[in-house]
Protein backbone atom coordinates (compact mmCIF):
# COMPACT_ATOMS: atom_id res chain seq x y z
CA UNK A 1 0.00 0.00 0.00
CA UNK A 2 2.87 2.64 1.04
CA UNK A 3 4.15 1.62 -2.53
CA UNK A 4 1.08 2.53 -4.15
CA UNK A 5 0.88 5.92 -2.24
CA UNK A 6 5.08 6.94 -2.66
CA UNK A 7 4.97 6.20 -6.52
CA UNK A 8 3.02 8.82 -7.74
CA UNK A 9 4.04 11.33 -5.10
CA UNK A 10 7.87 10.32 -6.12
CA UNK A 11 6.46 10.53 -9.85
CA UNK A 12 5.58 13.71 -10.05
CA UNK A 13 9.00 16.25 -10.40
CA UNK A 14 10.08 13.90 -12.93
CA UNK A 15 6.85 14.73 -14.66
CA UNK A 16 6.66 17.94 -14.92
CA UNK A 17 10.54 17.99 -14.34
CA UNK A 18 11.59 16.42 -17.69
CA UNK A 19 9.28 18.82 -20.07
CA UNK A 20 10.78 22.12 -18.07
CA UNK A 21 13.83 20.52 -18.79
CA UNK A 22 13.21 20.09 -22.43
CA UNK A 23 11.90 23.11 -22.61
CA UNK A 24 14.33 24.94 -21.03
CA UNK A 25 17.66 23.23 -23.14
CA UNK A 26 15.20 23.54 -26.21
CA UNK A 27 15.14 27.70 -25.52
CA UNK A 28 19.03 27.92 -24.77
CA UNK A 29 19.49 26.32 -27.88
CA UNK A 30 17.13 28.65 -30.18
CA UNK A 31 18.24 31.69 -27.97
CA UNK A 32 21.81 31.38 -29.90
CA UNK A 33 19.61 31.36 -33.19
CA UNK A 34 17.62 34.39 -31.99
CA UNK A 35 21.14 36.36 -31.54
CA UNK A 36 22.62 34.99 -34.30
CA UNK A 37 19.65 36.24 -36.27
CA UNK A 38 19.48 39.32 -34.24
CA UNK A 39 22.91 40.17 -35.50
CA UNK A 40 22.90 39.65 -38.86
CA UNK A 41 19.91 41.76 -39.52
CA UNK A 42 20.76 44.64 -37.73
CA UNK A 43 24.35 44.31 -39.78
CA UNK A 44 22.20 43.99 -42.62
CA UNK A 45 19.27 46.91 -42.09
CA UNK A 46 21.71 48.89 -40.65
CA UNK A 47 23.86 48.51 -44.06
CA UNK A 48 21.41 49.41 -46.26
CA UNK A 49 22.12 53.01 -47.11
CA UNK A 50 25.93 52.27 -47.85
CA UNK A 51 25.02 49.72 -50.24
CA UNK A 52 22.32 51.98 -51.93
CA UNK A 53 24.77 54.41 -52.12
CA UNK A 54 27.78 52.68 -53.13
CA UNK A 55 26.24 49.35 -54.69
CA UNK A 56 28.24 45.93 -54.59
CA UNK A 57 31.30 48.43 -55.80
CA UNK A 58 31.20 49.75 -51.75
CA UNK A 59 33.45 46.04 -51.72
CA UNK A 60 36.18 46.47 -53.99
CA UNK A 61 37.02 50.44 -53.90
CA UNK A 62 39.50 51.68 -52.01
CA UNK A 63 38.63 54.60 -51.68
CA UNK A 64 37.71 55.97 -48.15
CA UNK A 65 37.56 59.50 -47.50
CA UNK A 66 35.29 60.91 -44.83
CA UNK A 67 35.94 64.45 -45.75
CA UNK A 68 34.18 63.52 -49.49
CA UNK A 69 31.62 60.81 -47.38
CA UNK A 70 33.05 58.39 -50.21
CA UNK A 71 33.65 54.76 -48.24
CA UNK A 72 35.05 51.53 -50.18
CA UNK A 73 35.87 48.37 -48.09
CA UNK A 74 38.93 47.30 -50.29
CA UNK A 75 41.68 48.48 -48.17
CA UNK A 76 40.60 47.10 -44.67
CA UNK A 77 39.23 44.05 -46.27
CA UNK A 78 42.69 43.30 -47.84
CA UNK A 79 44.80 44.48 -44.88
CA UNK A 80 42.65 42.24 -42.83
CA UNK A 81 43.13 39.29 -45.16
CA UNK A 82 47.04 40.59 -45.38
CA UNK A 83 47.23 40.22 -42.05
CA UNK A 84 45.40 37.14 -41.21
CA UNK A 85 47.79 35.00 -43.89
CA UNK A 86 50.76 36.13 -42.67
CA UNK A 87 49.71 35.43 -39.30
CA UNK A 88 48.86 31.84 -40.27
CA UNK A 89 52.08 31.58 -42.16
CA UNK A 90 54.35 32.01 -39.53
CA UNK A 91 52.23 31.05 -36.69
CA UNK A 92 50.86 27.26 -38.05
CA UNK A 93 54.25 26.06 -38.69
CA UNK A 94 55.47 27.09 -34.81
CA UNK A 95 52.25 26.01 -33.16
CA UNK A 96 53.04 22.84 -35.34
CA UNK A 97 56.67 22.41 -33.87
CA UNK A 98 55.91 23.18 -30.56
CA UNK A 99 53.08 20.64 -30.54
CA UNK A 100 55.37 17.98 -32.21
CA UNK A 101 57.43 18.16 -29.96
CA UNK A 102 55.37 18.24 -27.11
CA UNK A 103 53.47 14.95 -27.81
CA UNK A 104 56.74 13.51 -29.40
CA UNK A 105 60.08 14.27 -27.96
CA UNK A 106 59.63 16.47 -24.87
CA UNK A 107 61.44 15.04 -21.96
CA UNK A 108 58.74 14.34 -19.15
CA UNK A 109 59.34 16.64 -16.94
CA UNK A 110 59.63 19.65 -19.27
CA UNK A 111 56.09 18.77 -20.44
CA UNK A 112 53.90 20.33 -17.92
CA UNK A 113 55.91 23.40 -17.36
CA UNK A 114 55.66 24.14 -21.37
CA UNK A 115 52.20 23.32 -21.82
CA UNK A 116 50.84 25.52 -18.85
CA UNK A 117 52.71 28.32 -20.62
CA UNK A 118 51.53 28.18 -23.90
CA UNK A 119 48.20 28.37 -21.64
CA UNK A 120 49.15 31.21 -19.77
CA UNK A 121 50.29 32.85 -23.25
CA UNK A 122 46.65 32.39 -24.25
CA UNK A 123 45.46 34.51 -20.81
CA UNK A 124 47.34 37.51 -22.27
CA UNK A 125 44.73 40.59 -22.73
CA UNK A 126 45.05 40.88 -26.49
CA UNK A 127 45.54 45.05 -25.07
CA UNK A 128 48.88 43.82 -23.42
CA UNK A 129 49.95 42.43 -27.02
CA UNK A 130 49.01 46.11 -28.84
CA UNK A 131 51.21 47.62 -25.62
CA UNK A 132 53.82 45.25 -26.02
CA UNK A 133 54.01 45.38 -30.00
CA UNK A 134 54.53 48.66 -30.13
CA UNK A 135 56.90 50.04 -27.05
CA UNK A 136 58.94 46.67 -27.55
CA UNK A 137 59.01 45.34 -31.08
CA UNK A 138 57.61 48.54 -32.95
CA UNK A 139 61.47 49.68 -32.05
CA UNK A 140 63.51 46.52 -32.75
CA UNK A 141 61.66 46.12 -36.46
CA UNK A 142 61.99 49.95 -37.20
CA UNK A 143 66.16 49.41 -36.16
CA UNK A 144 66.88 46.19 -36.98
CA UNK A 145 64.28 43.62 -38.97
CA UNK A 146 62.97 46.08 -41.45
CA UNK A 147 66.26 47.50 -42.42
CA UNK A 148 67.66 43.84 -42.86
CA UNK A 149 64.76 42.81 -44.91
CA UNK A 150 64.59 45.63 -47.55
CA UNK A 151 68.41 44.73 -47.86
CA UNK A 152 68.10 41.44 -48.90
CA UNK A 153 64.57 40.81 -49.70
CA UNK A 154 63.90 44.39 -51.45
CA UNK A 155 65.86 44.09 -54.49
CA UNK A 156 64.52 40.25 -55.17
CA UNK A 157 62.30 40.37 -58.38
CA UNK A 158 58.72 39.31 -57.08
CA UNK A 159 58.78 39.02 -53.50
CA UNK A 160 60.95 42.31 -53.42
CA UNK A 161 58.08 44.46 -53.69
CA UNK A 162 56.49 43.15 -50.74
CA UNK A 163 59.23 44.72 -49.16
CA UNK A 164 59.96 48.24 -49.96
CA UNK A 165 59.47 51.42 -48.48
CA UNK A 166 61.09 53.11 -45.11
CA UNK A 167 61.17 51.19 -42.26
CA UNK A 168 58.60 52.95 -39.78
CA UNK A 169 58.30 49.62 -37.42
CA UNK A 170 54.39 50.36 -37.79
CA UNK A 171 52.65 48.12 -40.27
CA UNK A 172 51.28 45.06 -41.74
CA UNK A 173 53.97 42.83 -40.94
CA UNK A 174 54.14 43.44 -37.49
CA UNK A 175 50.38 43.39 -37.10
CA UNK A 176 50.38 39.91 -38.65
CA UNK A 177 53.66 38.66 -36.62
CA UNK A 178 51.63 40.25 -33.83
CA UNK A 179 48.88 38.29 -34.61
CA UNK A 180 50.68 34.96 -35.01
CA UNK A 181 51.81 34.92 -31.49
CA UNK A 182 48.12 35.50 -30.28
CA UNK A 183 46.70 32.79 -32.21
CA UNK A 184 49.83 30.45 -31.56
CA UNK A 185 48.46 28.92 -27.95
CA UNK A 186 45.58 28.23 -29.20
CA UNK A 187 46.79 26.33 -32.77
CA UNK A 188 49.28 24.86 -30.51
CA UNK A 189 47.06 23.58 -27.04
CA UNK A 190 44.54 21.96 -30.00
CA UNK A 191 46.88 20.56 -31.67
CA UNK A 192 48.73 18.77 -28.84
CA UNK A 193 45.24 17.36 -27.88
CA UNK A 194 44.62 16.11 -31.28
CA UNK A 195 48.13 14.64 -31.59
CA UNK A 196 48.03 12.97 -27.86
CA UNK A 197 44.71 11.50 -28.82
CA UNK A 198 46.08 8.90 -31.85
CA UNK A 199 45.88 6.24 -30.53
CA UNK A 200 49.75 4.46 -28.90
CA UNK A 201 49.12 1.39 -31.03
CA UNK A 202 49.36 3.27 -34.35
CA UNK A 203 52.72 5.35 -33.21
CA UNK A 204 53.92 2.08 -32.12
CA UNK A 205 53.00 0.15 -35.56
CA UNK A 206 54.60 3.44 -37.12
CA UNK A 207 58.06 3.26 -34.55
CA UNK A 208 58.12 -0.64 -35.04
CA UNK A 209 58.50 -0.59 -39.02
CA UNK A 210 61.44 1.63 -38.36
CA UNK A 211 60.01 4.80 -38.96
CA UNK A 212 61.71 8.36 -37.61
CA UNK A 213 59.78 10.99 -35.55
CA UNK A 214 59.28 13.05 -38.46
CA UNK A 215 57.76 10.24 -40.53
CA UNK A 216 55.64 8.72 -37.66
CA UNK A 217 54.35 12.66 -37.52
CA UNK A 218 53.74 13.47 -40.91
CA UNK A 219 52.81 10.31 -42.39
CA UNK A 220 50.65 8.47 -39.48
CA UNK A 221 50.04 11.29 -36.68
CA UNK A 222 49.15 14.22 -39.12
CA UNK A 223 46.90 12.38 -41.56
CA UNK A 224 45.33 10.76 -38.33
CA UNK A 225 44.55 13.72 -36.95
CA UNK A 226 43.95 16.02 -39.77
CA UNK A 227 40.16 17.14 -38.34
CA UNK A 228 41.63 18.40 -35.65
CA UNK A 229 44.42 20.07 -37.05
CA UNK A 230 42.31 21.91 -39.50
CA UNK A 231 40.02 22.69 -36.59
CA UNK A 232 42.81 24.14 -34.89
CA UNK A 233 43.86 25.77 -37.99
CA UNK A 234 40.68 27.19 -38.25
CA UNK A 235 40.22 28.04 -34.90
CA UNK A 236 43.65 30.63 -35.09
CA UNK A 237 42.21 31.94 -38.50
CA UNK A 238 39.04 33.16 -36.78
CA UNK A 239 40.73 34.36 -34.11
CA UNK A 240 43.27 36.44 -36.60
CA UNK A 241 40.37 37.53 -39.28
CA UNK A 242 38.84 39.33 -36.07
CA UNK A 243 41.25 40.52 -33.81
CA UNK A 244 40.97 44.12 -33.39
CA UNK A 245 42.74 45.66 -30.28
CA UNK A 246 46.81 44.49 -30.77
CA UNK A 247 46.00 44.81 -35.01
CA UNK A 248 45.09 48.87 -33.93
CA UNK A 249 48.12 49.52 -31.92
CA UNK A 250 50.50 48.05 -34.43
CA UNK A 251 49.45 48.60 -38.05
CA UNK A 252 48.84 52.16 -38.38
CA UNK A 253 45.42 52.57 -39.38
CA UNK A 254 46.00 53.91 -42.68
CA UNK A 255 43.72 53.63 -45.46
CA UNK A 256 46.32 53.40 -48.26
CA UNK A 257 46.85 50.72 -50.38
CA UNK A 258 50.59 49.38 -50.90
CA UNK A 259 51.96 46.64 -51.75
CA UNK A 260 54.68 46.74 -49.56
CA UNK A 261 53.85 44.55 -46.21
CA UNK A 262 56.17 47.00 -44.23
CA UNK A 263 53.62 50.15 -44.75
CA UNK A 264 50.82 51.19 -42.73
CA UNK A 265 47.51 49.77 -43.43
CA UNK A 266 44.41 48.90 -41.59
CA UNK A 267 42.01 45.83 -41.12
CA UNK A 268 38.38 45.54 -40.94
CA UNK A 269 38.08 45.80 -36.84
CA UNK A 270 40.87 47.73 -36.80
CA UNK A 271 38.43 50.57 -38.42
CA UNK A 272 35.43 49.70 -36.68
CA UNK A 273 37.32 50.68 -33.28
CA UNK A 274 39.31 53.69 -34.58
CA UNK A 275 36.39 55.20 -36.56
CA UNK A 276 32.93 54.72 -34.86
CA UNK A 277 33.46 57.56 -32.34
CA UNK A 278 34.13 59.87 -35.18
CA UNK A 279 31.28 59.11 -37.61
CA UNK A 280 29.42 62.39 -37.87
CA UNK A 281 27.30 61.33 -41.17
CA UNK A 282 24.91 58.89 -41.08
CA UNK A 283 26.71 57.68 -44.21
CA UNK A 284 30.06 57.09 -42.61
CA UNK A 285 28.11 54.53 -39.80
CA UNK A 286 26.21 52.87 -41.87
CA UNK A 287 29.46 52.12 -43.97
CA UNK A 288 30.86 51.16 -40.71
CA UNK A 289 28.36 48.61 -40.22
CA UNK A 290 28.80 47.60 -44.24
CA UNK A 291 32.52 46.93 -42.85
CA UNK A 292 31.46 44.66 -40.37
CA UNK A 293 29.18 42.60 -42.40
CA UNK A 294 32.11 42.33 -44.94
CA UNK A 295 33.41 40.93 -42.36
CA UNK A 296 30.91 38.36 -41.03
CA UNK A 297 30.61 37.65 -44.65
CA UNK A 298 34.71 37.32 -44.73
CA UNK A 299 35.04 34.87 -41.38
CA UNK A 300 31.81 33.00 -42.33
CA UNK A 301 32.85 31.85 -45.55
CA UNK A 302 36.27 31.44 -44.41
CA UNK A 303 34.65 28.91 -41.99
CA UNK A 304 32.04 26.95 -44.39
CA UNK A 305 35.11 26.51 -46.84
CA UNK A 306 36.97 24.86 -43.30
CA UNK A 307 33.90 22.72 -42.86
CA UNK A 308 33.82 21.54 -46.48
CA UNK A 309 37.41 20.56 -46.38
CA UNK A 310 36.66 18.34 -43.25
CA UNK A 311 33.86 16.75 -45.11
CA UNK A 312 35.04 15.95 -47.80
CA UNK A 313 38.23 13.81 -46.09
CA UNK A 314 36.97 12.26 -43.23
CA UNK A 315 39.47 11.40 -40.00
CA UNK A 316 40.37 8.06 -40.69
CA UNK A 317 38.22 7.36 -44.25
CA UNK A 318 37.03 8.39 -47.60
CA UNK A 319 38.96 8.32 -50.42
CA UNK A 320 42.70 8.81 -50.61
CA UNK B 1 61.51 -22.98 -6.32
CA UNK B 2 64.36 -20.07 -6.55
CA UNK B 3 65.14 -18.29 -9.10
CA UNK B 4 68.08 -20.21 -9.81
CA UNK B 5 66.24 -23.50 -10.36
CA UNK B 6 64.39 -21.54 -12.66
CA UNK B 7 66.73 -20.21 -14.32
CA UNK B 8 68.64 -23.72 -14.23
CA UNK B 9 65.22 -25.30 -15.91
CA UNK B 10 64.98 -22.69 -18.49
CA UNK B 11 69.10 -22.84 -19.96
CA UNK B 12 68.09 -27.23 -19.29
CA UNK B 13 65.61 -27.20 -22.01
CA UNK B 14 67.49 -25.10 -24.43
CA UNK B 15 70.73 -26.45 -24.08
CA UNK B 16 68.67 -30.00 -24.60
CA UNK B 17 67.23 -27.97 -27.05
CA UNK B 18 70.66 -27.66 -29.19
CA UNK B 19 72.00 -31.29 -28.53
CA UNK B 20 69.45 -32.39 -30.31
CA UNK B 21 70.87 -30.79 -33.66
CA UNK B 22 68.48 -32.44 -36.23
CA UNK B 23 64.95 -30.83 -34.85
CA UNK B 24 66.50 -27.75 -33.43
CA UNK B 25 67.53 -24.30 -35.49
CA UNK B 26 69.95 -22.21 -35.06
CA UNK B 27 69.90 -19.44 -32.04
CA UNK B 28 68.01 -16.25 -33.71
CA UNK B 29 67.21 -14.11 -30.86
CA UNK B 30 69.06 -14.81 -27.19
CA UNK B 31 67.96 -13.33 -24.01
CA UNK B 32 70.56 -12.69 -21.01
CA UNK B 33 70.01 -12.16 -17.71
CA UNK B 34 67.30 -9.07 -18.96
CA UNK B 35 65.58 -7.52 -16.17
CA UNK B 36 62.94 -4.83 -16.88
CA UNK B 37 61.40 -1.76 -14.87
CA UNK B 38 58.38 0.30 -14.87
CA UNK B 39 59.52 2.85 -13.11
CA UNK B 40 60.04 1.37 -9.52
CA UNK B 41 58.44 -1.85 -10.49
CA UNK B 42 60.50 -4.86 -11.71
CA UNK B 43 58.61 -6.30 -14.98
CA UNK B 44 61.05 -9.48 -15.90
CA UNK B 45 63.43 -10.65 -13.50
CA UNK B 46 66.58 -12.19 -15.03
CA UNK B 47 65.20 -13.75 -18.14
CA UNK B 48 66.83 -16.37 -20.06
CA UNK B 49 65.94 -17.58 -23.22
CA UNK B 50 67.16 -19.24 -26.33
CA UNK B 51 64.51 -18.20 -29.17
CA UNK B 52 65.50 -20.17 -33.03
CA UNK B 53 65.10 -19.23 -36.09
CA UNK B 54 62.09 -20.37 -38.52
CA UNK B 55 60.19 -21.71 -35.76
CA UNK B 56 57.19 -20.28 -33.91
CA UNK B 57 57.96 -19.90 -30.11
CA UNK B 58 55.12 -19.20 -28.14
CA UNK B 59 55.16 -16.62 -24.97
CA UNK B 60 52.27 -17.93 -22.37
CA UNK B 61 50.81 -17.06 -18.90
CA UNK B 62 48.22 -15.47 -16.77
CA UNK B 63 48.06 -11.35 -17.60
CA UNK B 64 50.46 -9.43 -15.95
CA UNK B 65 53.32 -12.21 -16.27
CA UNK B 66 55.58 -10.58 -18.43
CA UNK B 67 55.54 -12.52 -21.67
CA UNK B 68 54.20 -8.63 -23.63
CA UNK B 69 56.84 -6.61 -21.84
CA UNK B 70 59.16 -9.22 -22.81
CA UNK B 71 58.23 -9.38 -26.44
CA UNK B 72 58.40 -5.73 -26.32
CA UNK B 73 62.10 -5.96 -25.25
CA UNK B 74 62.65 -7.60 -28.68
CA UNK B 75 62.63 -4.53 -31.30
CA UNK B 76 63.06 -1.75 -27.93
CA UNK B 77 59.18 -0.65 -28.65
CA UNK B 78 59.22 0.44 -24.96
CA UNK B 79 61.89 3.20 -25.09
CA UNK B 80 58.90 5.29 -26.91
CA UNK B 81 57.82 5.82 -23.18
CA UNK B 82 59.55 7.05 -20.30
CA UNK B 83 60.58 5.39 -17.00
CA UNK B 84 60.74 1.68 -19.10
CA UNK B 85 64.05 0.26 -19.20
CA UNK B 86 65.72 -2.64 -20.12
CA UNK B 87 68.98 -4.01 -18.16
CA UNK B 88 70.72 -7.26 -19.42
CA UNK B 89 70.87 -8.62 -22.96
CA UNK B 90 69.00 -9.37 -26.27
CA UNK B 91 71.12 -10.70 -28.77
CA UNK B 92 70.37 -10.70 -32.27
CA UNK B 93 72.31 -12.23 -34.73
CA UNK B 94 75.05 -11.89 -32.35
CA UNK B 95 74.65 -8.23 -31.72
CA UNK B 96 73.15 -7.02 -28.30
CA UNK B 97 70.74 -5.00 -29.02
CA UNK B 98 70.13 -3.29 -25.61
CA UNK B 99 73.20 -1.56 -26.10
CA UNK B 100 73.13 2.36 -26.58
CA UNK B 101 75.01 2.45 -29.32
CA UNK B 102 72.63 0.30 -31.34
CA UNK B 103 71.15 0.95 -34.95
CA UNK B 104 67.59 1.18 -34.11
CA UNK B 105 66.02 1.57 -37.75
CA UNK B 106 68.11 -1.72 -38.99
CA UNK B 107 67.00 -3.24 -35.84
CA UNK B 108 63.20 -2.80 -36.73
CA UNK B 109 64.22 -3.38 -40.36
CA UNK B 110 65.10 -6.81 -39.00
CA UNK B 111 61.83 -6.89 -37.00
CA UNK B 112 58.36 -6.79 -37.91
CA UNK B 113 55.69 -6.46 -35.58
CA UNK B 114 52.23 -7.17 -35.28
CA UNK B 115 49.63 -6.08 -32.64
CA UNK B 116 46.88 -7.10 -30.55
CA UNK B 117 44.20 -4.46 -32.52
CA UNK B 118 44.94 -4.46 -35.52
CA UNK B 119 46.49 -0.95 -36.84
CA UNK B 120 46.42 0.21 -40.49
CA UNK B 121 47.39 3.58 -40.69
CA UNK B 122 45.10 6.04 -42.10
CA UNK B 123 45.91 5.68 -45.69
CA UNK B 124 45.03 3.29 -48.82
CA UNK B 125 45.94 -0.33 -48.75
CA UNK B 126 48.53 0.18 -51.07
CA UNK B 127 49.89 2.97 -49.09
CA UNK B 128 49.61 0.82 -45.90
CA UNK B 129 52.07 -2.12 -47.13
CA UNK B 130 54.33 0.22 -49.21
CA UNK B 131 54.67 2.38 -45.85
CA UNK B 132 57.34 0.69 -44.46
CA UNK B 133 58.88 -0.36 -48.05
CA UNK B 134 59.56 3.34 -48.42
CA UNK B 135 61.44 4.30 -45.35
CA UNK B 136 64.54 2.10 -46.72
CA UNK B 137 64.24 1.33 -50.31
CA UNK B 138 63.70 3.86 -53.75
CA UNK B 139 61.83 1.55 -55.40
CA UNK B 140 60.43 2.30 -59.18
CA UNK B 141 56.70 1.85 -59.31
CA UNK B 142 56.39 -0.92 -60.38
CA UNK B 143 58.98 -2.57 -58.40
CA UNK B 144 57.08 -1.17 -55.61
CA UNK B 145 54.02 -2.82 -56.96
CA UNK B 146 55.59 -6.04 -57.05
CA UNK B 147 56.32 -5.63 -53.78
CA UNK B 148 53.14 -5.15 -52.54
CA UNK B 149 51.44 -7.59 -54.41
CA UNK B 150 53.84 -10.42 -53.00
CA UNK B 151 53.36 -8.75 -48.98
CA UNK B 152 49.63 -9.36 -49.64
CA UNK B 153 49.76 -12.52 -51.35
CA UNK B 154 51.85 -13.85 -48.16
CA UNK B 155 49.44 -12.01 -45.75
CA UNK B 156 46.47 -14.20 -47.88
CA UNK B 157 45.11 -11.21 -48.53
CA UNK B 158 45.44 -10.35 -51.83
CA UNK B 159 42.36 -12.18 -53.70
CA UNK B 160 40.34 -9.73 -50.90
CA UNK B 161 41.72 -6.93 -51.80
CA UNK B 162 42.89 -7.31 -55.09
CA UNK B 163 40.37 -4.68 -56.61
CA UNK B 164 40.26 -2.27 -53.85
CA UNK B 165 43.98 -1.80 -53.06
CA UNK B 166 43.11 2.45 -53.52
CA UNK B 167 40.11 1.91 -50.27
CA UNK B 168 41.66 3.17 -47.03
CA UNK B 169 42.37 0.06 -44.82
CA UNK B 170 40.57 1.18 -41.83
CA UNK B 171 37.42 0.01 -44.04
CA UNK B 172 38.27 -3.45 -43.92
CA UNK B 173 37.24 -6.34 -41.70
CA UNK B 174 38.82 -6.48 -38.27
CA UNK B 175 40.56 -10.00 -39.56
CA UNK B 176 41.35 -8.27 -42.70
CA UNK B 177 43.17 -5.36 -41.09
CA UNK B 178 45.38 -7.76 -39.07
CA UNK B 179 46.37 -10.16 -42.16
CA UNK B 180 46.94 -6.17 -43.68
CA UNK B 181 49.31 -5.00 -41.11
CA UNK B 182 51.14 -8.80 -40.91
CA UNK B 183 51.51 -7.62 -45.16
CA UNK B 184 52.84 -4.51 -43.85
CA UNK B 185 55.61 -5.97 -41.72
CA UNK B 186 56.36 -8.85 -43.92
CA UNK B 187 56.99 -6.46 -47.24
CA UNK B 188 60.28 -5.19 -45.63
CA UNK B 189 61.68 -8.31 -45.31
CA UNK B 190 62.18 -8.89 -42.00
CA UNK B 191 63.37 -12.03 -40.16
CA UNK B 192 61.80 -11.81 -37.25
CA UNK B 193 57.99 -11.70 -36.69
CA UNK B 194 56.79 -10.42 -33.20
CA UNK B 195 52.97 -10.68 -32.56
CA UNK B 196 51.51 -9.40 -29.51
CA UNK B 197 48.16 -11.36 -28.79
CA UNK B 198 47.33 -10.69 -32.66
CA UNK B 199 43.97 -12.71 -32.83
CA UNK B 200 42.55 -11.47 -29.64
CA UNK B 201 39.99 -9.14 -31.30
CA UNK B 202 39.29 -11.59 -34.14
CA UNK B 203 36.25 -14.07 -34.23
CA UNK B 204 37.14 -17.86 -34.79
CA UNK B 205 37.56 -17.53 -38.73
CA UNK B 206 39.72 -15.16 -38.78
CA UNK B 207 41.89 -16.57 -35.96
CA UNK B 208 41.98 -19.70 -38.41
CA UNK B 209 42.89 -17.83 -41.02
CA UNK B 210 45.59 -16.08 -39.30
CA UNK B 211 47.00 -19.15 -37.63
CA UNK B 212 46.33 -20.79 -40.77
CA UNK B 213 49.03 -18.03 -42.04
CA UNK B 214 51.46 -18.31 -38.87
CA UNK B 215 51.72 -21.81 -40.19
CA UNK B 216 53.37 -20.67 -43.73
CA UNK B 217 55.21 -18.08 -42.49
CA UNK B 218 57.34 -19.89 -39.90
CA UNK B 219 59.10 -21.63 -42.74
CA UNK B 220 60.55 -18.26 -43.46
CA UNK B 221 60.65 -16.19 -39.98
CA UNK B 222 61.50 -16.37 -36.71
CA UNK B 223 58.37 -15.90 -35.08
CA UNK B 224 57.34 -15.03 -31.64
CA UNK B 225 53.92 -14.85 -30.36
CA UNK B 226 52.46 -14.00 -27.12
CA UNK B 227 48.84 -15.39 -26.57
CA UNK B 228 46.54 -15.57 -23.74
CA UNK B 229 44.71 -18.67 -25.50
CA UNK B 230 46.49 -21.80 -24.85
CA UNK B 231 44.80 -23.78 -27.53
CA UNK B 232 46.31 -21.40 -29.91
CA UNK B 233 49.88 -21.64 -28.76
CA UNK B 234 49.74 -25.57 -28.31
CA UNK B 235 48.27 -25.43 -31.77
CA UNK B 236 50.69 -22.91 -33.73
CA UNK B 237 53.88 -22.85 -31.61
CA UNK B 238 56.83 -25.23 -32.16
CA UNK B 239 58.47 -23.94 -28.26
CA UNK B 240 56.57 -22.35 -25.89
CA UNK B 241 57.93 -20.15 -23.05
CA UNK B 242 55.56 -19.96 -19.70
CA UNK B 243 55.64 -17.29 -17.81
CA UNK B 244 54.68 -16.34 -14.05
CA UNK B 245 55.36 -12.70 -12.08
CA UNK B 246 58.07 -11.61 -14.24
CA UNK B 247 60.23 -15.03 -14.57
CA UNK B 248 60.45 -17.42 -17.46
CA UNK B 249 58.89 -20.48 -15.03
CA UNK B 250 59.54 -23.06 -17.86
CA UNK B 251 61.00 -23.02 -21.86
CA UNK B 252 60.71 -26.17 -23.89
CA UNK B 253 58.76 -27.41 -26.85
CA UNK B 254 55.18 -27.05 -27.11
CA UNK B 255 54.72 -30.63 -27.14
CA UNK B 256 56.26 -31.20 -24.05
CA UNK B 257 54.30 -27.89 -22.50
CA UNK B 258 51.11 -28.85 -23.32
CA UNK B 259 51.69 -32.58 -22.34
CA UNK B 260 54.00 -32.96 -19.77
CA UNK B 261 56.04 -29.64 -18.09
CA UNK B 262 58.22 -30.65 -16.02
CA UNK B 263 57.40 -27.58 -13.55
CA UNK B 264 53.93 -28.21 -11.60
CA UNK B 265 53.20 -24.61 -12.07
CA UNK B 266 53.29 -24.72 -15.75
CA UNK B 267 51.31 -28.02 -15.20
CA UNK B 268 48.56 -26.21 -13.38
CA UNK B 269 48.18 -23.42 -15.98
CA UNK B 270 48.51 -25.45 -19.03
CA UNK B 271 45.50 -28.12 -17.33
CA UNK B 272 43.32 -24.68 -16.45
CA UNK B 273 43.84 -25.00 -12.92
CA UNK B 274 44.81 -21.35 -12.43
CA UNK B 275 45.30 -18.19 -14.55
Amino acid sequence: MTDTTQRPARRSPIQFGDPLFKGLTFFFAMLVLAILTGIVSVLIIDSIPAFKEFGPAFVWNSRWSPALDIYGAFVPLIGTIETALIAMLIGVPFSFGMAFFLTEMCPHWLRQPIAVAIELLAAVPSIIYGIWGLFVLVPIFQNYVEPALISTLGPLPIIGHLFQGPPIGIGVLLAGIILALMILPFVTSVMREVFAAVPAVLRESAYGLGATRWEVVWRVVLPYSRVGVVGAIMLGLGRALGETMAVTFVIGNAHRLSLSLLAPGTTISATLANEFTEADSPLYTSSLIALGLVLFALTFFVLAVGKKLLLRTPATGGRT
Amino acid sequence: MTREALTASALGSSQRESLDGKAGMPEKIGVKNLDFHYGQFQALKDINISIPDRRVTAFIGPSGCGKSTLLRTLNRIYEMYPGQRASGEVIVDGENILKPGADLTELRTKIGMVFQKPTPFPMSIFENVAFGIRLYEKLSRSDLEERVHWALTRANLWDEVKDKLNVVGTGLSGGQQQRLCIARAVAVKPQILLMDEPASALDPISTAKLEELIEELREEYCIVIVTHNMQQAARASDYTAFMYLGELVEFDTSEKIFTNPSNVRTRDYVTGRFG
